[in-house]
């Protein structure tokens, strides 16, 4: 892959672009009260004083919520802070009723890690990641039920969201997807945050700058609440492009605050914003500081399951699957559970080792089993066929029962029904054909029923064999065992 | 010597929503400049090696378990807003 370029008028500009993530924090209560995050509550149900910033009303840390941060930190490989510091970030806003967001300014819960960027063909990148504060969410606010009001719902005020803020070390559209991607997937795989972007518990406040390749750092523009990763893409895209055709014409890139249309395919400046980063930051006086010890880290890390980089080098090295099949299992948990069930269950079905039928199970999962879902609009959690159900439809193919190719037709029945292949099998009357005497019948019938095809082949004409084991198959519907029909086929072929 | 101006006691005013007096933003320069020489006095101790001190008692953050004991109560909430509507506040438009 070559660098991503932006080509102006004036030569080649690179892109440099860093990615501040809001994740919501997977916890029962919020961050600082006892009221619920369920998602999709009757407004201001879900409210407690606390989080409605009544007057006298004080936070109390929920722990959840700092384990969930810690062990995030631990799987980015990053520093733990066992000391870290709540602040006030000052700002006035109706769904702010605090008139301030608690957040961590000088002294975050987690320090510096690191993201490895899987950026196809084998290619990898490791991205920065400079902290991970936790902070409160702020309510809702819905402009356009009223004409003359805007209605709040402070529901979601207050739950607790992990700030997951990168090094700018990311240099194309690409690459800041692959990013969000493999964060997505982390969060997901460890159970801090659901990675629901739709839902808005993860979205992007994206700072992207041009340059000339090897030149200082330009000045940035952020981009904020970009909630799907396509959107992100597309709006480096555009406000890279804008800030070239800027520098270009002479002008220059002032610092601000732009907001992503993805209708219109631009960004445009959200000038009302300026202002309010006057955040006055100070220490929450309601709050001492956060600290825990070595023991509370070291229950986090033992708490966390084999990660996805982890999960694909065993992929490929114990079970023998290439880069590009261990990437695409591993991406989503899920799936990468579903392979190993599936793996399990087959070995043991087949009495072999499960590197032996590792490679099966994943061109069968990301061929056929993909392949079909994809078409349906599914997913894998909600896969008709479940991973034992598949290791009973590749054993039969194993134990030479099916043929891979009737094995299809199997597959798709199942699919559709949810029905076990063996009964497939059974009602369909789909079992190969492999005893000989039978299939050497159909051959001698097959070669009977074609004298002309017969004198051409003995004429040198070598390729009809194929045009007999078709003829073959289709007398016993694709039931003969096709390597016994190659086998048994030839000899009576050459007479 | 603290030296807030007009021009910052009205930016402060305007980031807090505090409506002041055009006639009144003189005088309060006066007053915070005042206030903050007084506090600057405290300059004066050598703090060097000093953590900040984050509370007057010993005492540590409360933590609370993850269990939902709160919430529920849309009346008590909504009980002193100027106006709500279908549970929701409603305040004056705020579209961007």
């Amino acid at each position: 892959m070559s660098d991503y370029r932006i080509q102006g008028a004036k030569g080649d500009w690179e892109v440099v672009v860093g990615l501040e993530v809001h994740a919501q924090v997977i916890s029962n209560a919020k961050l600082f009260s006892g009221a619920s995050t369920e998602f999709g509550a009757e407004p201001n149900a879900q409210v407690s004083l606390v989080d409605a910033a009544m007057p006298g009303m004080l936070p109390t840390i929920n722990g959840e919520c700092v384990r969930q941060a810690v062990r995030t930190g631990l799987a980015l490989g990053a520093q733990i802070n066992k000391f870290s510091v709540f602040d006030r970030k000052n700002y006035f806003y109706a769904d702010l009723p605090q008139g301030y967001q608690i957040s961590q300014f000088k002294h975050p819960v987690v320090g510096e890690g690191i993201v490895l960027l899987d950026l196809g063909e084998g290619k990898t990148k490791e991205v920065g990641v400079e902290r991970i504060h936790l902070e409160q969410d702020a309510g809702k606010s819905m402009h356009d039920q009223h004409p003359q009001f805007t209605y709040v719902d402070l529901n979601r005020s207050g739950v607790a969201l992990m700030e997951i803020v990168s090094m700018p070390d990311m240099r194309s559209p690409d690459e800041a997807g692959a990013y969000l991607t493999k964060l997505r997937s982390i969060v997901r795989y460890i159970g801090s945050c659901d990675g629901n972007m739709e839902q808005g518990s993860m979205r992007a406040d994206v700072n992207v700058s041009v340059r000339k390749p090897g030149d200082e750092l330009g000045t940035r523009c952020e981009i904020k609440n970009v909630n799907s990763i396509r959107f992100v893409r597309q709006a480096i895209e555009v406000e890279a492009r804008r800030q070239v055709d800027i520098i270009e014409a002479g002008g220059t890139i002032d610092q601000e605050t732009r907001l992503f249309d993805p209708n219109k395919g631009e960004t445009r400046s959200m000038r009302s914003k300026e202002e309010a980063h006057d955040y006055r930051y100070f220490p929450d006086p309601d709050l001492l500081p956060l600290e825990f010890d070595d023991a509370f880290i070291e229950a986090a890390q033992d708490s966390l399951p084999e990660l996805p980089d982890v999960k694909k080098a065993r992929f490929m090295s114990a079970l023998g699957l290439n880069d590009y099949n261990a990437g695409v299992l591993v991406a989503e948990k899920e799936q990468a559970d579903y392979f190993e069930t599936l793996v399990a269950a087959l070995a043991k079905a087949a009495k072999k080792d499960e590197a032996a039928v590792a490679v099966k199970a994943s061109n069968w999962l990301t061929g056929d089993l993909f392949g079909a879902l994809n078409k349906a609009g599914k997913t894998i959690a909600n896969s008709p066929v479940t991973a034992e159900q598949g290791a009973d439809l590749l054993v039969l193919i194993e134990d030479g029962t099916i043929s891979g190719r009737i094995a299809k037709d199997v597959f798709e029945i199942m699919f559709e029904t949810g029905k076990d292949a063996a009964a497939i099998v059974e009602e369909k009357g789909l079992k190969q054909v492999s005893d000989t005497g039978a299939i050497e019948k159909i051959i001698d019938e097959v070669i009977a029923a074609n004298p002309g095809q017969l004198e051409q082949y003995r004429a040198g004409k070598d390729k009809l064999l194929g045009f007999f084991v078709g003829q073959v198959m289709k007398a016993t519907q694709g039931k003969a065992n096709p390597g016994m029909v190659n086998q048994l086929l030839k000899p009576k072929l050459d007479g | 010597m603290s030296n807030i101006d007009k021009a910052t006691v009205a930016k402060i005013a305007r980031l807090a929503r505090i409506k002041i007096e055009e006639d009144k933003l003189e005088p309060l320069a006066g007053e915070l400049n005042n206030i903050l020489d007084w506090v600057e006095q405290l300059s004066e101790v050598n703090t060097d090696n000093i953590e900040p001190m984050s509370s007057v008692v010993d005492a540590k953050l409360r933590w609370r378990e993850d269990t939902v004991d709160d919430g529920d109560k849309q009346d008590s909430v909504l009980k002193n807003a100027p106006n709500a509507e279908y549970g929701f506040f409603a305040v004056p438009k705020v579209i961007e």
